[in-house]
């Protein structure tokens, strides 16, 4: 295992960029999510890892050296595909035992390092079984064996679950984040999900188009996302543009408080608070502004609310045992202490939909909206 | 049914491949074989015996045609191999051209090229050669190589062949370890097809070989033309055994492994 840090990489194919000046550290014994809409320069990172891409710029090191001139077989950064997982001429024991087959280890060793490496991944005896006789989630963690049975110095993994069941991810899941502890190895993995990224990860990278949007724990893309594609993505579109000066923001429905007022400069912002954060109120008191309710979704755990704010539009996640109906007029706390200021920067841009790079995150990131 | 439909089916295709070799055999028995006689009149074992005497060359043709094949298939091994992989993994500019050119000899009549092809080797000094014999060969053989490697790899995951090599196998043995496995079986099939093209091969040789370079093909010839039905008959036997024997080798192996074999479906 070792660190890995990209600096400044990119990657042109022909006139367009799928990564453009990425600069990533992970350190050594992490596990990273990459995550990003499906086609947005995040597989494309891995293969320049992994070494089968070759950079149009930038650099990637290993431990502080420099591995660009190092061929892919060479470099120890294993990558295990989303699709076409196992050798399919191979029976699994073959399958496991290929990389240290070519590292000329003897036979009888291998044999043995094999059979316990699939007892780690929970399949023992299952060497002589032939690849298309086993399940999805059973051909993962034969996939998974493999690329770990050559101690990997990174463990790239793209998009690992995308192709399970939603039980047989939760497992899987599991899995990995239980070896990847035990065995402390550097793991990189590419996601769309923004949940299997806050779940499984140390820290997320959130890339869209091709540009790094924040590289933090998973909480802050919640609690302090970096600007206002972050909170898109991580479905807040809660935004309301102000004025900010010492701890008060002047926005078009009154004055709001903040608490960690140090953080940001003053001037133009834009003021944002989670749907769950957001609180139902009747009492008066700061930051209690009013707001009338335009449609109530009943969501099974939370009732999701649409409210106009004066002009702006919000939602709110409240509990289902509080009856409010389209029409009606409420009375919502922001909390001082949670409200979060973004840049400006981004005000003006379509919601999330219009980021998008491909059909195929297209697709997902819509699947994503709707079931907010 | 589906039994009864698939037992019909192979007795039509024995019928169908294997009865017109019976007259052959009776004929390459006979002496004197006259209407409306059902079986000959008198057997033989003259064609045979000619057969097997040097003065009628089909020993040393045989070895020609043997050596023009195997050399003609290693050939188009080398050339189409990777030709049939661009074409069938990855889209560039002017990849239909290339598709129509690399076809085009399966739709053009080879007499039509033949002449002035024959003016060139003989300007380069491949006329009468058993090399110019070879190139002109590939002519007819490498589009029905090409088209079945393509269509192989038109079904290939490339991410067997990176996860090969991330896993610590350079090129060569990725090729050995993980490419060649995957597309034996289409391959084995592209290969066949190759040495029957040229096994086959008749005017391409005789104009380009100019009477040097013997196959099998042109001894045969001139006693259909002469209507020495014995000796013909006898012959054809000859030539036919070598592609039996060839599909009776590898038909297990193609209908094993046919997973990779892409277009073509199962053999």
């Amino acid at each position: 295992m070792s660190s890995v840090r990209i600096i400044e990489l990119s990657k042109h194919f022909g006139s367009v960029a799928a990564v453009d000046q990425l600069s990533l550290e992970v350190q050594s014994g992490e596990l990273v999510a990459l995550l990003g809409p499906s086609g947005c320069g995040k597989t494309t990172t891995m293969r320049m890892i992994a070494g089968l891409l070759a950079p149009t710029h930038g650099d990637i090191r290993f431990d502080g050296r420099s591995v660009l001139h190092v061929p892919a077989e060479r470099r120890g950064a294993v990558m295990v595909f989303q699709k076409h997982l196992l050798f399919p001429h191979m029976n699994v024991g073959d399958n496991v035992g290929f990389g240290l087959k070519m590292r000329g280890v003897a036979q009888r060793e291998i044999a043995h390092r094999v059979s316990a490496m699939l007892e780690m991944v929970q399949l023992p005896g299952y060497e002589k079984r032939r690849a298309h006789e086993l399940s999805g989630g059973q051909q993962q963690r034969v996939a998974l064996a493999r690329a770990l049975i050559i101690e990997p110095t990174v463990l790239l993994l793209d998009e690992p679950l995308a192709n399970l069941d939603a039980n047989l991810r939760l497992e899987m899941r599991k899995l990995i984040r239980e070896l990847q502890q035990s065995l402390h190895i550097t793991t990189l993995f590419v996601t769309h999900d923004q949940e299997e990224a806050v779940m499984l990860a140390d820290r997320v990278a959130l890339l869209v188009d091709g540009h790094l949007q924040q590289f933090a724990a998973p909480r802050l893309f919640y609690e302090q996302p970096a600007n206002m594609t972050v909170a898109r993505f991580f479905r807040n579109e809660n935004f309301l543009p102000g004025e900010k000066v010492g701890s008060t923001i002047k926005t078009a429905i009154g004055p709001l408080s903040l608490t960690q007022a140090d953080r940001w400069p003053d001037g133009p912002t834009v003021v944002t608070l989670r749907p769950e954060q957001i609180v139902i109120t009747e009492a008066d008191g700061v930051n209690v502004v009013d707001a009338i309710v335009t449609q109530a979704l009943y969501m099974g755990t939370f009732q999701q609310l649409t409210v106009s704010l004066g002009n702006v539009v919000w939602r709110v996640h409240a509990p289902t045992d509080c009856c409010v109906q389209t029409g009606n007029a409420i009375r919502l706390h922001l909390s001082p202490t949670q409200l979060w200021c973004l840049p400006t920067a981004d005000l003006h841009k379509e919601a999330i939909q219009t980021f998008d790079c491909s059909p195929a995150g297209t697709e997902n990131v819509r699947i994503a909206t709707k079931a907010t | 049914m589906y039994r009864l439909v698939r037992s019909f089916a192979l007795i039509l295709l024995v019928i169908g491949v294997l009865l017109p070799l019976v007259p052959q055999l009776l004929w390459s028995f006979a002496f004197g074989w006259f209407f409306p006689a059902l079986l000959p009149q008198r057997w033989e074992l003259q064609a045979w015996r000619y057969l097997f005497s040097t003065s009628s060359r089909v020993g040393e043709a045989l070895l020609t045609s043997v050596a023009l094949a195997v050399v003609v298939v290693m050939l188009t091994v080398l050339i189409g191999l990777p030709a049939g992989r661009a074409l069938g993994l990855h889209q560039f500019r002017g990849k239909r051209l290339v598709n129509w050119l690399m076809t085009a000899p399966l739709f053009v009549p080879t007499l039509v090229v033949i002449m002035g092809i024959h003016i060139l080797f003989i300007r380069y000094g491949l006329a009468d050669q058993f090399l110019g014999v070879v190139l002109v060969h590939l002519i007819p053989a490498l589009p029905y190589f090409v088209l079945v490697i393509s269509s192989v790899f038109a079904n290939y995951a490339t991410e067997l062949e990176d996860t090969a090599r991330t896993l610590g196998a350079g090129p060569l043995r990725t090729l050995r370890y993980v490419t060649l496995p995957l597309i034996f079986p289409g391959l084995l099939v592209a290969m066949l097809f190759t040495f029957l093209v040229s096994w086959s091969q008749y005017i391409t040789t005789v104009l380009i070989g100019g009477g040097r370079v013997v196959t099998l093909p042109m001894v045969l010839f001139p006693f259909i033309s002469a209507a020495n039905h014995a000796n013909a008959a006898a012959v054809s036997i000859v030539f036919i055994l070598p592609a039996l024997l060839i599909l009776a080798l590898t038909s297990r192996t193609l209908s094993a492994g046919a997973d990779a074999i892409g277009g073509l479906g199962r053999l």
